[in-house]
């Protein structure tokens, strides 16, 4: 029961704040992908970069149960899935949890995306045995430094995987700071209107 | 409103911590699995089966595996990752709702969408349609979408999500400029 109160609130809280940085909107993610409006990549590094220093130093200190640890299998599928993914992802302005998140919020295409995703997925579990078959879908769920307590192998084994991830954390915290808002210069001929 | 970038970075920072620390790091688009399973299932109840020792499995293989963990969430919907997938819903439909919305004008297709390939909603609609498709299909065959890999991946130093982010940004950033060229 706690377990499902917990999932009400986190996932609750999750799509809240999702829609309020911006990521339910494909105005937003299509000006990130073209590198025109970098706000919401600064957001998420922040984010991601919060995540790591707070869970790692967490973990350091015995506050955070390592064991909460959830590392995935690297292996070439990873790379090539995630190929498929961009290019749905550009095209649209959706990825997954912001598409059914954006559909809540009332776009009618996050709806109709939403749709192609589960025939999608679907048609992943069927072709499923293809890839395994072609030895793609093996490999190993690495961490970058050995994280202790954790049952994941390290890249570079030498290293404190805790004050790694710290390390990892603060330059994403950095790199969204000197990020600039905008790449891509400006058009030069204004659409005609 | 929007939130600026450092205070929705920080807030989402601290969901992403808050799940870790209490439950598991986030993830999303395996729910679509489970979703298909179960409309699978209640078309055809023999999908998903329970052997006599009390472990699920499948016929179909991608729900079998790894000791039927699939099938078993399929079986059981009421399992903190599937309502974890309906909270987030309810809490971007409440986000949206007490910011008034979505604008009308943006319902059916955002502004940049509009300014590069016109107003034709058939056309956003099938291209909504196959995006779905291809990122659902591109995030189970790489075991982890946007949330689960680039986020909740990255944030553990988990080598599969550098990778996962690499291949995202690499497809993904040259579509934008090539399809988006003209400004919203």
């Amino acid at each position: 029961m706690t377990t499902i109160i917990l999932a009400l609130v986190i996932g609750a809280a999750f799509g809240a704040v999702l829609d309020r940085v911006g990521a339910t909107n494909p105005n937003y993610i299509g000006k990130m992908l073209n590198l025109t409006n970098l706000h919401l990549a600064k957001a998420i590094l922040l984010a991601i970069g919060v995540g790591s220093v707070l869970m790692f130093a967490g973990q350091m200190m015995g506050l955070v149960d390592v064991g909460h640890m959830s590392v995935k299998t690297a292996y070439a599928g990873v790379f090539i899935g995630g190929l498929l993914l961009g290019v749905g992802w550009a095209a649209s302005g959706y990825c997954p949890g912001t598409g059914i998140a954006a559909a809540a919020s009332g776009r009618r295409d996050a709806l109709v995306y939403a749709a192609g995703g589960l025939v999608g997925a679907a048609a992943y579990m069927i072709t499923y045995p293809m890839w395994k078959s072609a030895g793609v879908l093996s490999g190993k769920a690495l961490t970058l430094g050995a994280v202790p307590g954790a049952k994941y192998e390290a890249l570079v084994p030498g290293i404190s995987g805790d004050l790694a991830g710290i390390a990892v954390g603060v330059v994403l915290i950095v790199v969204a700071f000197v990020l600039p808002e905008r790449i891509m210069a400006r058009s030069v001929a204004a659409p005609a209107e | 409103m929007i939130l600026n970038w450092k205070m929705g970075g920080l807030a989402l920072g601290l969901v992403f911590f808050a799940a870790v620390l209490l439950v598991k790091p986030i993830g999303v688009s395996t729910q679509f699995v489970i979703l298909d399973g179960i409309l699978w299932d209640a078309v055809s109840p023999d999908v998903v089966t329970q052997t006599p020792d009390g472990a699920y499995t499948s016929s179909n293989a991608y729900l079998a595996k790894s000791g039927g963990k699939y099938a078993k969430s399929v079986a059981n919907p009421v399992n903190y990752s599937f309502v974890f997938v309906l909270a987030m819903l309810l809490g971007a439909f409440a986000s949206s709702f007490l910011r008034n919305g979505v604008p009308a004008g943006e319902r059916t297709m955002p502004a940049i969408w509009r300014a590069n390939f016109g107003d034709s909603t058939a056309k956003r609609f099938a291209v909504a349609f196959a995006s779905g498709f291809v990122v659902l299909y591109g995030a189970r065959l790489a075991g982890g979408c946007t949330s689960g890999h680039m986020m909740s991946g990255m944030m553990q130093t988990a080598i599969s999500g550098y990778i996962f982010a690499a291949g995202a940004f690499a497809a993904a950033v040259p579509t934008a400029i090539l399809m988006f060229r003209k400004e919203a």
